[in-house]
């Protein structure tokens, strides 16, 4: 039976054929469904409780990422009383990590907080950017890459964090600016990125994340009067490698306590579930609306055919 | 047009052949039979024109500026809200207005509904240079526009929304470009071309509403990678992919009827006898289609925020204001398209039309800039960002009108079809 096998030969070809054509979404996302992080990604411990809001960490970055001098010098305090639209100051083009004070209604001493990139383990960048600009390494790094990045922004968009910035002073080599763990100059050598390495207070500790999700509890459990019970980035948005430990309430010391505990990824799932689904129900159901709305005129035709014979 | 009001002449060029006996060439199409000076005169004449003038004269310069000194140079430059006018208006808001080329293609060449016939053109005519524009402000707001093709051929990111956004935008662009080309190829003359494009109509069609269906859903589901940021109201993790949708059927539909209805009072001049006869009935019909997607919508809204337990928003100042929207933008439209087309008050059907196109627009600017960050603050556009943004959708406009005045949108070919 040769055509019988020819056949099956053939079935099998075609059906392979439309699996390639419709499920080339499917492997990313499995693969993210199950995904848990690098295990010996490098990440941050973060605690509130003991920056003092020296800006080292600010100088220190600025130099190694060889970022335009800023318009106050480091060592000017002012800056934390700056606002705009009634916001503390965030990362910009010229700044990739900025300290901020909170001063919270109760306390003795204000706190401060860093914020930089967070480097999620499933980066909300990273997974709305449609030219694969963004990497998470397995070191841990978010780092993006400037020569295909079409500056849409969508990544600015998605980042629960408030992090990628835009240099929209340049027309003509404009790019996302955004904190990339040192990598290049320094996570790659197995050194610290250059802001831990900066802060005298060591209120920075670098390690591998899954030992620094261990350090943060274990800080907590010694000392439960001085911390809030969370490690602000264990959950958030996924699970982050910077981390924090704050000795007040995360919503007091600036921190966004909306961002979901499931990565960004996981809202916009169920919408590209439905694409290969539309992509084939709908040929056959409009198709077969066509042939219902037009069957009077096919009949009349038939009709007259017969008539004619 | 008041040359040929005023002459009273029948509708100029719609056949290859000259009143006299000779075959038009090009240069006389393109200036509708008039000579040059006659065709500067009536130009002169028109007051739209000078208005039209003067917002490209300050445009046209601040484009300059910011390809020559950056986005900056005409924006607010903000790393809080990435996306202004030129997304939120330009590619949000033109793109629903839009779906009426495959709405209307949909009802006249799958469903069989032949007495749309008359509007169908415009509406395929007004998809495409939506899409087109929406492209356009695309263009101006991306960092780097030179590289618009990176998506398709250089680095792919086929798990990101916004990769399903920008390929089916480019293929669906195509398909309209197809199916808009057998007005083009009647007015040329090439038959040839015409009767390909017919050979594949029913495949351009259902391709197009896939495609359609698709990213006007995915435009939708942008929104869903920021839910920490826009607020809960105006974002339905699960639904809002549907919901753009779903409204992109009655706002393309009211632009059909919008642009039926100028092109009715302000081009009767290029309009023949079928057309003028038949857009009251159309409208009617359109119109219907409208209340029925409206209702649809107004309840999948209220399923969002059911789903989502957000009704104690409702009672906070955001809720307000989202029952407002509602209320003026879906429920107010709703009423008077079902009311005009009950009691056929054509009238009516138009001014609901005109409501709902607004409405939309003011949903998606909503969504992608006013309910955005709304835990933050409210950005208010750069003057100059405002200008440009109104200078390229007058440019839409010349483009539109310039068709409209010479292929057989509005008319149907005399000559050999």
């Amino acid at each position: 039976m040769p055509t019988l096998i020819d056949r099956r030969r053939f079935l099998r070809g075609g059906l392979l054929a439309s699996a390639a054509a419709t499920v080339s979404l499917a492997p990313a996302q499995t693969e993210a469904a199950s995904f848990e992080g690098y295990p010996n990604a490098m990440g941050v411990l973060v605690d509130l409780s003991r920056c003092v809001g020296c800006r080292s960490c600010e100088a220190a970055c600025n130099k190694e990422q060889q970022l335009p001098a800023p318009e106050k010098p480091f060592n000017d305090f002012s800056v934390f009383d700056e606002l705009h639209h009634g916001q503390k100051r965030r990362t910009d083009e010229t700044r990739y990590t900025v300290v901020n004070r909170y001063d919270i209604p109760g306390r003795e001493h204000p706190l401060f907080r860093k914020i930089q990139c967070n480097h999620c383990q499933e980066p909300a960048c990273l997974t709305s950017c449609f030219v694969n600009a963004y990497t998470k390494t397995p070191e841990g790094a978010v780092i993006y890459d400037p020569d295909v990045c079409v500056g849409c922004r969508t990544c600015m968009i998605a980042c629960p964090f408030l992090i990628p910035t835009f240099r929209y002073s340049s027309a003509f080599k404009p790019r996302i600016m955004k904190c990339v763990f040192c990598y290049d100059t320094r996570l790659t050598k197995g050194l610290p990125p250059a802001c831990v390495e900066a802060c005298p207070q060591e209120a920075l500790t670098f390690g591998r994340r899954s030992d620094l999700v261990t350090m943060g509890r274990q800080r907590i459990r010694e000392n439960p009067s001085a911390y809030v019970d969370h490690i602000y980035g264990e959950h958030e948005a996924g699970g982050t490698a910077w981390m924090y430990l704050s000795p007040a309430p995360f919503d007091q010391a600036g921190f966004d306590t909306s961002v979901p505990k499931e990565p960004i990824l996981n809202y916009v799932k169920d919408f590209l579930g439905i694409v290969p689904m539309v992509l084939t129900i709908w040929p056959a159901l409009f198709a077969g609306f066509h042939l219902l709305a037009h069957r009077k005129e096919k009949m009349q035709q038939v009709n007259k055919n017969e008539g004619e014979v | 047009m008041r040359t040929f009001i005023a002459n009273n002449q029948v509708i100029p060029i719609t056949n290859h052949l000259r009143p006299d006996g000779g075959r038009w060439t090009i240069r006389e199409k393109l200036l509708l039979g008039l000579s040059w000076d006659q065709y500067r005169a009536q130009f002169l004449r028109n007051p739209v024109n000078w208005a039209l003038c003067f917002v490209f004269a300050v445009g046209v310069p601040i484009l300059l500026q910011r390809y020559l000194f950056g986005l900056g140079s005409i924006t607010h430059a903000s790393n809080d809200y990435p996306w202004g006018l030129f997304l939120g208006f330009g590619l949000f808001g033109m793109v629903p207005l839009s779906a009426s080329g495959f709405l209307l293609g949909t009802t006249v060449e799958i469903f069989g509904r032949k007495d749309f016939v008359p509007i169908e053109r415009l509406a395929l005519l007004n998809g495409l240079l939506g899409y087109f524009f929406a492209v356009v402000y695309l263009e101006v707001d991306l960092g780097m526009p030179w590289r618009l093709y990176y998506p398709m051929f250089v680095s792919l990111g086929p798990a990101a929304v916004l990769f399903l956004v920008a390929w089916h935008v480019a293929t669906y662009l195509s398909v309209q470009i197809a199916e808009v080309s057998s007005a083009y190829f009647e007015w040329t003359g090439w038959l040839k071309g015409k009767r390909f494009v017919r050979s594949i109509t029913i495949g351009l069609t259902i391709a197009g509403i896939i495609l359609s269906t698709l990213h006007q859903g995915a435009l939708g589901a942008l929104f869903n990678y920021a839910p920490a940021k826009v607020h809960p109201l105006w974002l339905s993790a699960s639904f809002q992919w549907i919901h753009f949708f779903c409204s992109a059927i009655f706002a393309g539909l009211s632009m059909v009827i919008v642009a039926g209805a100028l092109c009715k009072r302000h081009l009767a001049w290029r309009c023949d006898r079928r057309f003028l006869d038949n857009v009251d009935q159309c409208t009617l019909g359109l119109g219907k289609g409208c209340a029925y997607a409206l209702i649809t919508y107004l309840v999948i809204k209220v399923v969002g925020v059911a789903h989502d337990n957000e009704w104690a928003y409702l009672l906070t100042g955001w809720g307000r204001y989202f029952l407002l929207e509602m209320a003026l933008a879906v429920v107010l439209p709703m009423c008077l398209f079902a009311y005009g087309v009950k009691h056929r008050r054509v009238g009516l059907v138009r001014w609901a039309a005109l409501i709902s196109v607004l409405g939309i627009v003011w949903n998606r600017l909503n969504t992608a800039m006013i309910c955005f960050n709304w835990q933050l603050y409210r950005e208010v556009p750069h003057w100059k960002e405002i200008w440009v943004t109104v200078t390229i959708f007058a440019l839409y406009f010349v483009v539109y009108r310039f068709i409209l005045y010479r292929l057989p949108i509005l008319y149907q070919w005399q000559g050999e079809k």
